[in-house]
């Protein structure tokens, strides 16, 4: 038991002070957990949680009848409404408690990484919303092929949706086996079970529009308790940060050290390839595009990324109050602490933080809502994944390439919620089989992807107009390959997940996105340039429709009447 | 769609100047954000002693904390006030280009 502890917080030492920007690259993981007390007021609040969204998923179950229903939820959502789904969507268990864990252990260095993470949202409203949503449908492939020849583009589009979610899915799967340990108490095997058949009755009965509600409730869950930790905290010290922070420095192992940046950012080139991709690779992530073909029209589009942006930086402030709270109000009692020394670590791993803070602050029911919150966190997350992934096998894969626009929406609508099922069957083995992996860095790479292979996809296709198919799917691969190869040979795999020796990772970078994303960018003007087929030059005289209708909305879809 | 409705609005000169507009807009807001956010990681790669200064002698917190805050505040504002042009700008522009080729 001690030699554990004594292990885990030497882990967590580790990680924190890590070369090379890791950590910062790795994005906020959860890690290995070790199974708590049973916590029966958790597990009922989290009952009661998914009792409220199954009642919904009924609900939305009878308005699910198109195609258009299921991944759209009819386009009836404001953009108010939509922009809580998307900080919903979002803001994951890994960024609440992993961010606020991160500044209980060292400060100022959780508020630069939760900087990176919200900086993606202003590139989104800038360049994609409104073109999204003016030239597309369902899916970004509706975006990035709408010129292009619908074969090859919607099957690239596909892929680079599926692997995307395929890594974001594993790292939730695991991050839910391991929350439900210490939240709960129970066994990681029942979390990815639960998480896998919960998530699937969400998606296969309501669609996107129970989707997008579980997605809302939990947002507004998530904000108000953690609205309700920040107040606390700042009330015990008469709502001024100086005297928060003076106290803490007062109680902090490592001083004054915690007001000053430490050791997130060491290397310039791996600080700017990891900023790229969360910049950029925000506007490739497939569902999150796909909330935006859930408004009326391109002025929805707008006010959703604009609401998110400020859930999400809202929320990020908090987290940093929060971790803030915890250096000072959590060594006021030991029982936090493994055998209740401070100079052991916090029980459960650092990462929890928040919720030995909730419990500070609130009592036992209040830990029990934030426990159940952070776990309920997962499911939203996980739901929106697979009805992406869905969309992409059943309207481009199926619909589009293999029955080249000829499905009705009733088989298309089948062939969704075949593709569902099978999904979430995959998450679960996923899950189980990834139990004892490290899988930190799976979201990194999936935002590597995005940025390397999606998002120049799309980018091209809108606003270059000699971009041509075969531009955008040979640039669109050689970034989808180079991200997954340059990560696997990056110091964050090669060395720390898969166990090879210090020093033999090829790549010496935190994140590949600047040389894949390059590449990608690079791959499509060359290519694109060099294409004289009769295609290509069909594909170049339709790029003055397709401005019109990106820039003014005319003829977009309607998006309650497809 | 008429392929006629975009040869009109392909031929105002109003949708030309819309479109250009935009992109200037897009690009500046671009810049600022990136300004913003490599700013302060540059910033924290070179000169971490600066973030470290306190904002009061005798107080303990840093300019990095007030810094940091004020990037997230930027990334908000900027998006808002994209958001506040291209609405009561652009889209009565865009509709009125519409408009305009219907007739």
């Amino acid at each position: 038991m001690k030699t554990f502890a004594k292990l885990s917080h030497a882990v967590v030492a580790i990680a924190l002070a890590s070369v090379a920007g890791l950590t910062f690259a790795a994005g906020a993981d959860l890690g290995q957990t070790q199974q708590q007390a049973t916590n029966w007021t958790a597990i009922s609040m989290f009952a009661i949680f998914v009792g409220a969204t199954l009642w919904i998923t009924k609900w939305a179950a009878s308005k699910t009848k198109t195609a258009a229903d299921f991944y759209t939820a009819g386009g009836g959502i404001t953009g108010f409404q939509n922009g809580l789904a998307i900080a919903g969507d979002y803001m994951s268990a890994a960024s609440f408690l992993g961010i606020s864990g991160l500044v209980f252990g060292s400060g100022f260095d959780g508020l630069i990484f939760s900087i990176g993470w919200l900086v993606g949202w202003p590139v989104i409203t800038f360049l994609m919303a409104e073109r999204l949503r003016n030239l597309g449908k369902f899916t970004f492939a509706d975006v990035a092929s709408y010129r292009f020849a619908q074969g090859p583009l919607r099957s690239f589009a596909a892929t680079g949706t599926l692997v995307v979610v395929a890594f974001y899915l594993i790292a939730q799967m695991v991050g839910a086996g391991q929350l439900i340990k210490v939240l709960f108490g129970l066994e990681y095997i029942y979390a990815v079970v639960l998480v896998g058949i919960i998530m699937m009755m969400y998606v296969l009965f309501g669609g996107m529009t129970a989707t997008t509600w579980v997605q809302i409730i939990k947002a507004v869950m998530l904000l108000c308790g953690a609205t309700f930790m920040a107040v606390a905290v700042l009330f015990q010290f008469g709502f001024s940060p100086e005297a928060l922070f003076a106290k803490a420095v007062e109680v902090h192992a490592k001083g004054d050290a915690i007001m000053a940046p430490g050791g997130l950012i060491t290397d310039p080139i791996s600080a700017i390839s990891v900023g790229l991709a969360l910049m950029f690779g925000t506007a490739g992530l497939p569902h999150v595009l796909m909330r935006f073909f859930t408004v009326p029209n391109a002025k929805e589009a707008r006010k959703s990324v604009a609401w998110a942006t400020t859930w999400i930086g809202y929320f990020y402030i908090l987290t940093f109050i929060i971790g803030f709270g915890a250096i000072v109000m959590l060594p006021l009692d030991p029982a936090y602490y493994v055998d209740g020394d401070l100079a052991l670590g916090l029980k459960g791993g650092g990462n929890m933080a928040a919720v030995h803070l909730a419990n500070a602050v609130g009592g036992n029911l209040f830990l029990g809502f934030i426990s159940a919150v952070a776990f309920a966190t997962i499911l939203a997350v996980v739901a929106g994944l697979t009805l992406s992934g869905a969309s992409a096998v059943s309207h481009d894969l199926y619909a589009s390439v293999w029955r080249r626009g000829n499905a009705d929406s009733k088989t298309e609508l089948r062939v969704s919620k075949l593709t569902t099922l099978a999904l979430g069957v995959i998450a679960v083995l996923l899950g189980i089989i990834f139990e004892k992996q490290n899988v930190a860095f799976m979201v990194m790479l999936a935002f590597t992807i995005a940025c390397s292979a999606n998002f120049p996809v799309l980018f091209m296709s809108v606003l270059w107009k000699n971009c041509t198919t075969r531009g955008a799917v040979a640039g669109g691969t050689v970034g989808l390959i180079l991200s997954v190869v340059l990560t696997v040979v990056s110091p964050g795999v090669w060395e720390a997940a898969l166990g090879n020796p210090k020093g033999s990772a090829l790549f010496p970078y935190a994140s590949a996105s600047m040389f894949s994303m390059t590449a990608a960018f690079l791959v499509i003007w060359i290519v694109s340039l060099l294409d004289n087929s009769e295609q290509a030059k069909k594909e170049r005289a339709l790029y003055p429709n397709q401005l019109i209708r990106s820039e003014t909305g005319v003829g977009a879809a309607a998006a309650s009447s497809h | 769609m008429s392929q006629e409705i975009y040869e009109r609005i392909r031929g105002n000169p109003k949708f030309q100047a819309l479109v250009s507009k935009r992109n200037r807009f897009s690009i500046v807001m671009i810049t600022l954000i990136l300004v913003a956010y490599y700013g302060y990681i540059v910033l924290i790669a070179f000169d971490k002693a600066l973030l470290a200064t306190k904002l009061s002698a005798g107080g303990v917190t840093s300019i990095g904390i007030p810094l940091g805050l004020g990037v997230i505040l930027f990334t908000i504002v900027l998006t808002w006030i994209y958001v506040a042009r291209a609405n009561s700008e652009f889209d009565p522009e865009a509709e009125a280009i519409i408009k305009e080729s219907q007739q």
